[in-house]
């Protein structure tokens, strides 16, 4: 299965890029709409005409969702020893240092503990700015890590997932990440504790297929591409053109696949509903 | 020497021209003959299966003469009365299920199955499951723990199937589910790879306290093709893409993936299904009777401790 691609030319599954020129205005690629720059940012990232949500790094999810000041991050420290010394084009360690640059950050997921609405919680956020979000063994490792501290520490874990799948550099051992974290969050579902999965566009792959819907409750982003198969191997699998809509949010939702979609500047409110209601509190005011 | 790869030629060559000696009129005139062409095959054979590269045990899973799932159970289990469907949907012919005795004691059996002529192929789907398929499965491990039974389980799929009704009906969902229900299962599981090992569809079954592999049987994160196309943009890189991956049971076992590799007959399964069953029997029998007796709670930690060591990381 193609979990991500290097050339994201499909109409699809490709990353709906904002050309941010150095001005005041941006252009919309899912409205095509030019749209003022500052308005798109007050709205955390959302196209004002369409409601489209652009991508956003972790740090600006975190900085979202997190109540000012409490998200403290854990497991900064790891990175991947490329176990198979693996060279396709380019060498694997090369590619994560150009990742590493490119995005200021040492994985593909940070991983911490902060408050929501003043719920302590684990936040796990993909960067998929790093190797399509990929899960390699880091990823895995660091989901983990975090799914056994929530049962340490007693408290529910959230997921923002944005994601290719499995990491083909690392061969195996990815896939097996997929066993290693749903086994965690059987442990974590055993101990009672709440899993809320957050699926941002787009959650392909390895990722969908373990930890992401595995989720209590499973909250999804506006028109986010989630599945399985990516949607050009479908569309060569079946040799026809795919259903308009196909695999965004809004059709998962109709398939009865996820619970909720929720506009991004409403997400943080949400969350704090939901871990209110799992903790049998009254929601604090916002 | 039907269905031979390309790699097998010179096999073929050589067991050619014997059996047109062995057709000679005067079988003392060519008898030498005969025997000197009969040591020299056992020495290419010996070499030709000796340095199977990663690309050459992909054909050898993919073999279209290799034993499927009900082939194995046929030889492996003195009884088995398959089970079907998975009370939501539809009954997936691309995983078979159902109850077995192995030597004596009953098992629950899962597997890949793919199809052997045209019309079984696509009646399988090329052993690529549907949701439903993986539903199933997840059923007959309900059941399995209920009644107190290990599973056994054979993998051999390209991978769950992309299309249209599977994403529809959460072929991920399906396979997550499975991934959970297998980290607490209470009874022995004993997963072996025999053919192809397709990523999540194969994972997805593939859970056991023992992942066994055989000689030739492979297992990956992608297909070597969907790697090729992906990293180089063509789908031919597959034999590279096979290599840089370490796709091969001896890779596995160094990478702490799988715990045991089952020995198959030279030139591989489909050469001689007796002898690959009787080495897998050997093999199932010592996993099994090993895991027979440890305690539900037992099984569960162990299962998590084995996949929570799975994977290679750098810390500061």
């Amino acid at each position: 299965m193609a979990w991500f691609r290097r050339k994201p030319e499909e109409s699809e599954g490709a990353a709906r890029k904002v050309v941010i020129q150095e001005g005041l205005w941006i252009k919309c690629d899912a409205c095509k709409e030019i749209i003022y720059r500052a308005e798109v940012e007050r709205a955390g990232r959302v196209c004002p005409k369409c409601l489209h949500p652009f991508r956003i790094t972790s740090r600006e999810r975190i900085g979202q969702l997190a109540d000012p000041g409490s998200f403290e991050e854990h497991d900064a420290g790891l990175s991947s020893a490329d176990p198979l010394a693996f060279k396709d084009t380019k060498r694997y360690r090369d590619r994560l240092k150009a990742a590493r640059q490119k995005t200021a950050m040492p994985e593909a997921v940070v991983c911490g503990t902060c408050l929501i609405g003043g719920f302590p919680v684990v936040l796990c956020v993909f960067e998929f700015a790093f190797l399509g979000g990929s899960m390699g063994s880091v990823v895995g490792e660091k989901l983990t890590r975090a799914i056994e501290r929530a049962i340490a520490k007693h408290v529910p874990v959230i997921i923002v997932s944005a994601s290719g799948g499995a990491r083909m550099q690392e061969g195996i051992l990815s896939l097996m990440q997929m066993a290693k974290t749903s086994a965690a969050l059987e442990r974590l579902a055993a101990a009672r504790l709440t899993y809320v999965s957050v699926l941002t566009d787009p959650t392909t792959g390895g990722v969908t297929a373990s930890f992401a819907m595995l989720g209590d409750v499973i909250v999804s982003e506006p028109r986010a591409l989630i599945g399985f198969a990516g949607p050009r191997v479908i569309a060569e699998t079946i040799r026809q053109p795919l259903p308009e809509g196909f695999q965004r949010a809004e059709f998962l939702l109709e398939h009865g696949q996820i619970d909720l979609i929720v506009d991004r500047r409403e997400l943080k409110d949400t969350l704090r509903r939901l871990l209110a209601f799992f903790a049998d509190q009254p929601t604090p005011p916002a | 020497m039907p269905d031979a790869l390309d790699f097998e030629q010179p096999l073929l060559e050589l067991e050619t021209r014997i059996a047109a000696l062995q057709a000679d009129e005067d079988p003392v005139r060519v008898r030498d003959e005969i025997r000197r062409l009969e040591d020299r095959l056992d020495r290419l054979r010996q070499r030709t299966y000796a340095g199977l590269t990663a690309w050459q045990r992909t054909q050898l899973a993919r073999h279209p003469k290799r034993p499927y799932t009900r082939d194995w159970c046929r030889l492996l289990f003195e009884d088995f009365l398959e089970l079907h469907g998975d009370r939501r949907f539809g009954d997936d012919a691309a995983i078979v299920g159902g109850l077995a005795r192995f030597e004596g004691r009953s098992v629950v059996v899962l597997g890949h199955q793919k199809g052997r002529d045209t019309r079984e192929k696509i009646a399988r789907n090329f052993g690529m499951p549907h949701p439903e398929g993986y539903r199933k499965a997840e059923r007959l491990m309900d059941l399995a723990e209920r009644f107190a039974k290990p599973v056994v389980t054979f993998i051999d799929t390209p991978g769950a199937y992309p299309g249209l009704g599977a994403e529809e009906r959460g072929q991920a969902e399906a396979i997550a589910r499975n991934l959970r229900r297998m980290a607490a299962l209470r009874t022995p599981l004993v997963a072996v790879v025999t053919g192809e090992g397709g990523s999540g569809g194969a994972l997805a079954i593939g859970m056991g306290n023992r992942v066994l592999m055989l000689e030739y049987a492979v297992y990956a994160v992608i297909s070597p093709e969907g790697c090729a196309a992906i990293l180089w943009g063509d789908a031919g890189k597959a034999p590279e893409a096979a290599t840089v991956m370490k796709t091969t049971a001896p890779d596995l076992m160094r990478l702490g993936v799988i715990d045991d590799i089952v020995p198959e007959p030279v030139g591989g399964a489909h050469r001689d299904w007796d002898a690959a069953a009787a080495h897998l029997r050997d093999a199932l029998r010592r996993h099994l009777d090993e895991l027979t007796g440890r305690s539900g709670d037992t099984l569960v930690a162990e299962r998590y401790e084995k996949f929570r060591r799975m994977g290679v990381v750098a810390e500061e």
